[in-house]
């Protein structure tokens, strides 16, 4: 059954942002890494970014996850501005509301599949049973479960990406970030990992995923294409009567 | 693609009525290529007068009492040899895409950059509806997810050929070259090779 189509009432976005556009340097030196970018992401949804090297994929994550700010416009994470917290505050939010997962994991070694998880809790102030049984419970929904107490040099690639998807999912989070999720992955295994974020889509997260592999891309509700900071193309809904007519020749 | 040889193999299986080959055309071919019955019908009787097969229990003319039908020994030896024979490329049919493109390549005033890129939207597009439609398929169902797989794979490669039909015309537009028409392959700067090393941006691999 397909069900990760949006609902019909559109759902107050989780991800905002506002000709949200990001500058380093001045003058002639000016690089303009991001320019005028608006992108909204409602619960359920799951975008990929796509865009040749240097045309501003990163930056837009960074910008979405608040580990950078815009030199102008805005980023609202579930409605809240960005711009106006403090640091402290947005290293809260970004705890709280936001996951990210990137291409060569960042579990950090020393610990278990359960205390990667479990760890952003903990620093929330989580109790820890109360911490291990949300890690566990995570854990088991991205299909990882037996791997609790094991470490990341005890598993494949597919494991510990799934071990960082429950990390990034864990507690109230319901914006996941993800940097190019499959690029340490093979073919089979990055198949497997989209299913898993397609699944976390379906079940009310919302999804930005930078990838340069159509294919995973295609796993998204939409594609947003970037270059040269810009967001020159997205792909839309398809119009039934068309997909028809595209079988029938 | 050929109607002929697909009814051939389907009544190497088993005789069939002409509805129940449309229905078993649908359902192998995962519904990718509608026939009507009027198709079916037409390469039938072509089929039969080329004595590749026989409708069983009378003449295929008598519509009171039309019986299945089956195939000839020159229908099972056809369908042998077609079996064996790989599909020829050219025999895709020409690809207007290919065309388009290399026509933008010589015709000056084209954006190619925007033809590039709605092309690429547009098939990304068609990615996702395949992609859904493989997801959404039933895992028993192996020809729909064969035949999806190849739209999947071929969508795939268009991106590919894509990029790099961007990546040349930018290496070619970045030379000092004016010769870009049809027939003239004088170059202002032959001592370039035709690789240049420019610091051309490339796509996406990194």
């Amino acid at each position: 059954m397909n069900t990760h189509h949006p609902p019909t009432m559109p759902a107050q976005p989780i991800l905002e942002m506002r000709r949200a556009s990001r500058v380093h340097g001045e003058g002639a030196r000016t690089v303009r890494a991001l320019v005028d970018a608006d992108l909204v992401l409602r619960p359920g949804e799951f975008v990929a970014v796509m865009g040749p090297s240097g045309s501003g994929k990163s930056t837009l994550l960074h910008l979405a996850g608040g580990l950078d700010t815009p030199t102008s416009g805005q980023v609202l994470v579930e409605g809240t501005d960005l711009a106006r917290l403090s640091v402290a505050q947005r290293a809260v939010l970004r705890r709280r509301s936001i996951g990210y997962v990137f291409q060569d994991f960042n579990l950090l070694p020393a610990l278990t599949a359960a205390e990667n998880v479990a760890f952003p809790l903990e620093l929330d102030g989580w109790p820890v049973r109360r911490a291990r049984r949300a890690a566990l419970a995570v854990l088991a929904e991205t299909g990882v479960a037996d791997l609790a107490d094991r470490r990341p040099e005890d598993m494949s690639g597919g494991q510990a990406q799934r071990v960082a998807i429950a990390r990034a999912l864990v507690g109230p989070r319901r914006l996941l970030l993800a940097d190019e999720p499959t690029g340490a992955l093979d073919s089979g295994t990055g198949t497997e990992i989209l299913q898993v974020l397609r699944d976390r889509a379906d079940r009310g997260a919302a999804v930005l995923m930078v990838t340069h592999e159509a294919r995973f891309a295609a796993w998204a509700d939409r594609t947003v294409f970037l270059r040269d900071g810009r967001i020159v193309d997205e792909t839309g809904p398809s119009d039934p009567a068309e997909l028809l007519a595209e079988g029938a020749r | 693609m050929s109607v002929k040889h697909a009814l051939l193999a389907l009544l190497s299986w088993r005789p069939s009525t002409t509805y129940q080959l449309r229905k078993d055309f649908d359902a192998s071919t995962g519904q990718a290529w509608p026939l009507n019955i009027g198709q079916v019908s037409t390469t039938l009787q072509r089929l039969e007068r080329d004595g590749l097969v026989v409708r069983e229990g009378g003449p295929s003319d008598d519509p009171a009492a039309p019986g299945p039908w089956r195939l000839t020994d020159a229908g099972r030896e056809e369908v042998t040899a077609w079996w064996r024979r790989p599909v020829p490329r050219a025999d895709r049919g020409r690809d207007e895409l290919v065309i388009k493109l290399a026509l933008a390549a010589v015709v000056p005033g084209v954006d190619v950059a925007d033809l590039v890129q709605r092309q690429r939207s547009a098939i990304q597009r068609t990615l996702h509806d395949l992609t859904r439609l493989r997801r959404d398929a039933d895992p028993e169902d192996l020809p729909a997810r064969l035949v999806l797989s190849n739209h999947i794979f071929a969508a795939e490669a268009d991106l590919r050929w894509l990029d790099e039909v961007e990546e040349t015309l930018l290496r070619a537009r970045r030379r000092p070259s004016p010769a870009r028409r049809p027939g003239n392959a004088t170059r202002s700067t032959p001592d370039v090779p035709a690789e240049s090393t420019e610091d051309v941006p490339t796509r996406s691999t990194a």
